[in-house]
């Protein structure tokens, strides 16, 4: 044998609509160059959970795809990046295995077909559940109550009862918080993580942590490489916002629960009541916020980017920044005649909002959470 | 901001190259007060040669950092220099390195660089040499956008082919581009375009035929034309063309470009045969770091420039993993059909090994003292029977990572004319001039060093010089 005939392994370029073991089978070639190159290793958390491992099961790569942030410095720092013949591209392979793994887990299982083509179902969904709320709310109510004007406590009430608002959106909660933890189960048994885990006060900290702060978003400390070998931190910023402003509905959301059954108060509420205060702020930030990471994402190099899935990021982005647009719209114009109509399209986009959060980009900051509380432990059991 | 080299203007510093040593000296010259242009000959994705794959730079310091755990004093420095050049150095061109060296670590930080510790799986250099944040590449675009902040101009794809000359003097550089041969009027010229290690036909001129069979670790670019024109235009040479650091890498490997991860870290756990299936050195003779260079030598030295790792499935985890999967045999017998061996004499050798294996106990994290009696060559240390199945090979060719031969040059790395005397205006830092400090041998990180200090040097030199 002349050892010159020996051939590379096959590097040309992949189809574009590749499946999932097309998409897991490149994953596993690249973490085999990076284990044997390292250089990225103070990047982020990807390359040292990498170099604990000598070979990569699918829930292996699963996983460490899942801890990826999309930054994209181990793109531009990478030598051996496309054009090289090596052809390294970890964060859009990355990409392609994570957006896969929210198909792969969901449940019930034989809804993965919503992920197929998920920026159009995603958009069909709030349609239909705007659609339902005016045409409900329009069917219901004759004209006059519609569009009239309400004041006071009770006055949203006067569209929909309040029971029938919480039945309604219970449901719906209810449903995706059942289905979020039933695929969070599928993701951490097949990830092969063990569930004491789940009980470790230190790895859920650890996890909570590096997850708030979006640690790993930082390019390795400069700011993502998104749209070319300058970084920036402009990602971080915008998804800080996105992020916090949906704590912070949500949290408006609790409070008002409070104050109505345990206090009795109903809404609305007084401008500078908690629930409005909190609301408002985070109606801010999930406006501002996907405003800023959409025009990040048209801006980035698209190399980075898994742009088959752009559909299912874009529509995500958008149901946010439409449930908090109708929020801030509701607040502005409650004391008009609009209320009623405003009121339909806000819960009509916060129920779409509900029912697609497990089906759709919603789910990568469920299993993004869940793979850095394993990597805060895999880091302890390594390195104590 | 990129700013385009503007072929109409006279700049102050002209820079032929774009990796390390180029960019050391641009940003130098420009901090200076000078008006800069690099010329580049890759493209911009490729666009610093071999300093793309680097991934740390020696330097002395007399305490420990954040990134590095100890002292790293002159003194030691210049014993591993003197020790792995055979005393092949000019001694004080190497101590005013070394000295230079202790500031660089600074410098280059200030120039946006950022370190880390050393990497996992290289810790033997965690005291001695500071290790880039992302490598090489991420190394070199800090350097990159810092010039260009400065306002720096670059133009990639084009290679500064001839030199235009007035007596020692020179006036403008030959700049083939894609759209054809521009001339650049300088007050200076910095020569930072590497080595000759791309050039197969020169590697000829010194290894004959055989260099047919090396593989070239680093960037295609790196071919010396100008090296060439600066020895054709009357400067000195230094070094003979046989003299690069090479080691043995994966046969796999393509022929440029291959990079680090061609590397392989098992010699030290098996045998090592040449094509007719004999060993011909001793493969533990001291810890790897120590002996990874010498490799690339020893398998230029036999037959077809091939030679094969062998080894067994206790070995398999002790080193770390690399590009290729290691070739894999259910006995030696079958692991020769597949690599093309004579299986009958890869068998007597191996028996031939282990009959000579003395008892001892094997550890690979020092110098064990496992040996081999009566054998020629012996094997002095980790020496462990290979009958463990499932059995290994790679097949392993010379990868040369790059050449010492360039031009001589002085302390302000002004270089040097055949004649008498030194160049008015032209300076030299990095590969092209490695040969002035490395006359043979190699000690990790010391390429980039050499790049980074005279790069510097080069740079304020010629600032200054056109600011005269
Ligand atoms: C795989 C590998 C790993 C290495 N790892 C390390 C390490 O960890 N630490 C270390 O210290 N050293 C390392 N080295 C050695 C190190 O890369 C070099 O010593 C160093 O990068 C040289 O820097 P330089 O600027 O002189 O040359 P280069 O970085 O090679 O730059 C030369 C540039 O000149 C350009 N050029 C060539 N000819 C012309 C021309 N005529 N006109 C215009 N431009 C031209 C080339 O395109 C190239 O970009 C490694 C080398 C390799 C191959
Ligand atoms: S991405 Fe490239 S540079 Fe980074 S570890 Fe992988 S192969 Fe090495
Ligand atoms: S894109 Fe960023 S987070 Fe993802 S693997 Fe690369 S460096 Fe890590």
């Amino acid at each position: 044998m002349q050892a010159v005939e020996f051939r590379f392994p096959d590097s040309k370029a992949r189809p574009v609509n590749a499946d999932h073991e097309a998409h897991l089978s490149e994953a596993e070639r690249l973490m085999t160059v990076c284990n044997s190159c390292r250089y990225c290793e103070g990047l982020c958390a990807v390359f040292p959970a990498m170099e604990m491992r000598r070979a990569f099961s699918a829930g292996d790569l699963t996983y460490l795809a899942n801890l990826c942030h999309n930054c994209g410095a181990c793109n531009s720092d990478c030598q051996f990046a496309p054009p090289h013949e090596f052809d390294v591209n970890v964060p859009k392979v990355l990409a392609e295995v994570r957006n896969d793994s929210y198909a792969r887990y969901v449940w019930p299982g034989f809804l993965a077909p919503m992920f197929r083509r998920n920026g159009l179902m995603v958009t069909l969904i709030a349609a239909l559940s705007v659609a339902a709320f005016v045409i409900g709310f329009a069917a219901w109510h004759d004209p006059a109550v519609m569009f009239g004007t309400h004041t006071g406590p009770g006055a949203f009430y006067k569209i929909m009862p309040h029971n029938t608002m919480v039945a309604i959106f219970g449901a719906a909660f209810l449903w995706s918080v059942l289905a979020i933890v039933m695929s969070c189960v599928n993701f951490w048994r097949d990830i092969g993580e063990p569930s004491s885990t789940l009980r470790d006060p230190q790895a859920l900290a650890g996890g909570a942590h590096d997850a708030a702060t979006l640690k790993y978003l930082d390019g390795g400390g400069v700011g993502c490489m998104a749209e070319s070998d300058k970084p920036d931190d402009n990602r971080r910023l915008y998804h800080h916002l996105t992020f916090y402003g949906f704590m912070l509905c949500f949290a408006a959301t609790s409070v008002g629960t409070l104050w109505h059954y345990l206090m009795g108060w109903d809404a609305p509420y007084p401008w500078y009541d908690l629930p409005v205060v909190l609301g408002t702020l985070g109606g801010i930030g999930i406006t501002i916020g996907p405003i800023g990471l959409l025009m990040a994402k048209f801006r980035r190099d698209p190399q980075l980017m898994d742009e088959s899935r752009k559909g299912m990021d874009v529509a995500f982005i958008v149901m946010l920044l439409l449930t908090g647009v109708t929020g801030l719209a509701l607040l502005f114009l409650r004391a008009t005649p609009l209320m009623g109509t405003m009121l339909a399209l806000h819960l009509g986009f916060v129920f779409g909002f509900f029912i697609t959060m497990p089906y759709g980009k919603f789910m990568h900051g469920i299993f993004r959470g869940l793979a850095l509380v394993r990597y805060a432990a895999e880091k302890r059991r390594a390195f104590g | 901001m990129e700013h385009p080299v503007d072929f109409n203007k006279t700049y102050d510093v002209v820079i032929a190259g774009g990796g390390n040593a180029a960019l050391c000296a641009a940003i130098a010259a420009r901090r200076a007060g000078a008006s800069v242009a690099i010329v580049e000959k890759a493209p911009r994705f490729y666009r610093g040669g071999n300093t793309r794959h680097t991934r740390n730079m020696r330097c002395a310091h007399d305490s420990a950092t954040e990134t590095l755990s100890g002292p790293y004093t002159e003194e030691e420095f210049f014993d591993d220099l003197l020790r792995v050049t055979q005393g092949n150095t000019d001694e004080n061109l190497a101590r005013m390195m070394i000295h230079q060296s202790k500031d660089m670590l600074n410098w280059i930080v200030e120039q946006g660089v950022r370190f880390q510790p050393s990497l996992g799986g290289t810790l033997s250099l965690g005291r001695t040499n500071s290790f880039f944040l992302g490598g090489g590449r991420a190394m070199l675009s800090a350097l990159y956008r810092t010039a260009e902040g400065l306002g720096v101009h670059m133009t990639y794809e084009a290679e500064v082919t001839d030199l235009e000359m007035d007596g020692p003097r020179f006036v403008a550089a030959e700049v083939t581009t894609p759209n054809g041969k521009r001339r650049l009027v300088a007050k200076g010229l910095v020569a930072a375009s590497g080595g000759f290690e791309a050039n197969i036909d020169w590697l000829k001129e010194g290894w004959g035929e055989i260099a047919e069979n090396f593989l070239i670790r680093g960037t295609p670019y790196n071919r010396g034309s100008l090296l060439r024109t600066l020895i054709g235009k009357g400067m000195t040479q230094i070094g003979d063309p046989t003299q690069c650091h090479a080691v043995a890498i994966d046969a796999r490997a393509p022929k440029y470009d291959g990079g680090i991860i061609t590397r392989l870290d098992c010699v030290v756990f098996g045998i090592v045969v040449n094509k007719h299936c004999q060993r011909f050195y001793d493969e533990g003779e001291d810890i790897w770091p120590k002996r990874y260079a010498i490799w690339g030598r020893l398998v230029a030295a036999q037959p077809d420039q091939i030679a094969y790792i062998i080894f067994d499935a206790r070995a398999l985890k002790l080193f770390m993993p690399s590009l290729f999967p290691p070739i894999t045999g259910t006995s030696i017998e079958d692991l020769a059909g597949k690599l093309g061996l004579d299986p009958a004499r890869l068998r007597e050798t191996v028996d031939g090994f282990n009959a000579a294996v003395q008892p001892g106990q094997f550890d690979d994290t020092i110098l064990d003292g496992c040996h081999t009696e009566g054998l020629e060559p012996a094997k002095t240390n980790w020496a462990r029977r290979i009958e463990q199945g499932p059995f290994y090979a790679y097949p392993v060719r010379p990868g040369i990572t790059f050449t010492y031969l360039g031009v001589k040059v002085d302390a302000e790395a002004r270089v040097q004319l055949a004649d008498g005397g030194r160049a008015e205006n032209i300076w030299a830092a990095g590969e092209i001039m490695a040969g002035n400090v490395l006359g043979r041998g190699y000690a990790a990180g010391i390429g980039m060093t050499i790049g980074s200090v005279f790069g510097r040097i080069a740079g304020e030199g010629a600032g200054k010089h056109a600011s005269r």
